[in-house]
């Protein structure tokens, strides 16, 4: 009797949440798909059946190709240097020292700035003429003549990796912070009794204690990095010659620049693919310490 | 006692070294936003030898600035309010409640925060043009509150999960209805979590770009983020008054962030450790 009047009181309580995600997050998925099958060009109210004519066009276009290798290249190499530097900082940060709180706090700060400053700060930092990276580079003796750091394919791709890892860096710090913490203190002291070099308690006690969170790290990061397009479309646009032109960047050209949301619905649902197929894969060699993880769950 | 010292002191410079990598940017921003246009046309000086506020003057002067800010506090707090709202209605009975199928609720909470926010941006924008929402602070708004929302009601489960069961327990059989438990007894007790989920929600609203540069077209409703990229500037890029925008709508992040830093950080762990 009682019980009862509990789950119809929840039911009503969670409708309006599940209500409006339904509508706003779930419907537009759906949607997308069901557009990505349409000719669909607004300003002229075109809406036509289309099947799968866009995925044979686009499977076939090689800026399709090349959008995919740049999202998939950027996602790598970003997320291994954020996991890298994350996990020092982490270590670092968790020694106990005056000032601890104010560095774990201010460490933070590169996350929560809004992404459109953090591309326009490095914008304006890689500037060839009046940039102060190459500024500093040449008075240190390390170049002579300025570098064009975001005009140069091979460069700007680097340069906007270097900026996506300044910023998201901290996430990861924090998260392994969290982590770090979670590891019984008596284990190292154990470990320092049994002769154990620092190193050596490292990777025997504080890594294996450590490798699910880092998963679930790893997971978030790779996701993000995958959908990446503020720091991109700010910093460098896509160019130069769609040398950092990631699915993100090309979907949102096709969808508002050309106002085509068939096509460009259909490069969306690539996207989709490749974070679902990076993610799964990911949770597959990660199964494990998956399964460590919620059986700790209480 | 020596080696150990050596260590202290290699432990420090490390620190140093990442405080400096990690701020130097933000603090050339600062530089960059004080100095005279004459100075930003060459370096050295780093730092402004004539420093100024001209920056900060022709924010407000080239387009109507205040009104910018006054979008973005808008939507951050109404976006974590709505947030929060219903994010508390949907915790409580997936913390407490008995109900069948809280797993995959909880699955498809989390599922709506993984997909990238460009899926979708299209078909949302078919339906703000459809309901006339475009350059309205609703269309903002609405949009925010998908990753506002999954957000909180994330948050407040793990926090009203750690909470006693007991506690709940017991105002029922005080004679509590579950509604009448959960507004006087556990959500009092939750206000650690509603301060981690609202201080989250107003900051990715706040510094949100996409939406808000795809629903918006004029001071109507633009955010500062939006602002900023659309500096207007017909020849040169006045990187003068953009870092000036920079460093205001960094200002509250940072005074958020130094504040709350504890609860920002435990609403970002409470999901991740807890699977």
């Amino acid at each position: 009797m009682n019980r009862q009047s509990e789950t119809l009181t929840g039911y009503l309580l969670l409708f309006p949440a599940l209500f409006i995600l339904t509508l706003l997050a779930l419907c537009p998925i759906l949607i997308l798909f069901w557009l990505s099958m349409r000719y669909r060009v607004l300003p002229f109210g075109i809406d036509l059946f289309a099947g799968a004519d866009h995925y044979v066009v686009l499977l076939q276009a090689p800026r399709f190709w090349n959008s995919l290798g740049v999202t998939l290249y950027f996602a790598a190499l970003s997320v291994a240097l954020e996991v890298l530097l994350g996990l020092s900082i982490a270590l670092l940060l968790s020694r106990r020292f005056r000032g601890a709180g104010w560095a774990r706090a201010l460490i933070l700060l590169p996350w929560a700035i809004p992404t459109v400053v953090t591309a326009k700060l490095w914008d304006w930092i890689y500037q060839p003429d009046l940039g102060v990276l190459n500024y500093l580079l040449q008075n240190l003796g390390i170049t002579t003549a300025p570098v064009n750091w975001l005009g140069t394919p091979s460069l700007a791709i680097h340069a906007a990796i270097i900026a996506d890892v300044w910023k998201t860096t901290p996430f990861v710090v924090i998260l392994l912070l969290a982590g770090l913490a979670l590891v019984p203190r008596d284990l190292y002291q154990a470990a320092a009794l049994d002769g154990a070099s620092s190193w050596q308690s490292f990777v025997h006690v504080t890594l294996p204690l450590l490798r699910p969170i880092l998963l679930v790290v790893t997971l978030f990061r790779t996701i993000d990095a995958l959908r990446a397009f503020d720091l991109l479309y700010v910093l460098t646009g896509g160019g130069p010659a769609d040398a950092t032109e990631t699915l993100s960047l090309y979907a949102y050209k096709i969808l508002f620049q050309t106002m085509q949301f068939g096509y460009g619905s259909a490069i969306g649902v690539m996207l989709f693919l490749v974070v679902a197929m990076v993610s799964l894969l990911q949770l597959w060699l990660g199964r494990q310490d998956m399964r460590r993880l919620v059986g700790r769950t209480p | 006692m020596t080696a150990r010292h050596g260590h202290d002191i290699m432990a420090r410079l490390l620190l140093a070294l990442v405080l400096a990598w990690t701020l130097s940017p933000i603090l050339w921003q600062v530089t960059t936003s004080l100095k005279p246009d004459s100075e930003l046309m060459q370096l050295p000086p780093l730092l402004p030898a004539h420093p100024t506020l001209a920056h900060y003057r022709a924010l407000f002067e080239h387009q109507p600035f205040h009104r910018i800010i006054l979008n973005s506090f808008g939507i951050a707090a109404l976006t974590a309010l709505a947030a929060l709202v219903l994010g508390a209605l949907a915790a409580f009975p997936l913390a407490r409640l008995p109900m069948r199928g809280k797993f995959p609720i909880l699955g498809l909470v989390l599922g709506t925060t993984m997909f990238p926010a460009i899926l979708t941006v299209g078909p949302l924008f078919i339906f703000m043009r459809a309901l006339g929402l475009r350059d309205t602070w609703w269309a903002v708004l609405i949009s925010h509150t998908t990753f506002a929302l999954p957000l909180t009601i994330w948050v407040l489960t793990n926090f009203l999960r750690e909470l006693p069961e007991d506690l709940y327990r017991a105002a029922r059989v005080d004679g509590c209805s579950p509604w009448q438990a959960f507004t006087r007894i556990l959500l009092p007790l939750c206000r650690p979590g509603l301060t981690a989920a609202g201080v989250l929600a107003f900051l990715f609203s706040w510094t949100e770009f996409l939406y808000a540069f795809t629903f918006t077209a004029t001071e109507a409703s633009r955010t500062v983020p939006v602002a900023i990229v659309l500096f207007p500037g017909l020849h040169e890029i006045r990187w003068g008054e953009i870092a000036a925008a920079s460093v205001v709508v960094t200002l509250p992040v940072i005074v958020l962030v130094l504040f709350f830093h504890r609860h920002i950080v435990q609403g970002l762990t409470a999901g991740a450790l807890k699977g």
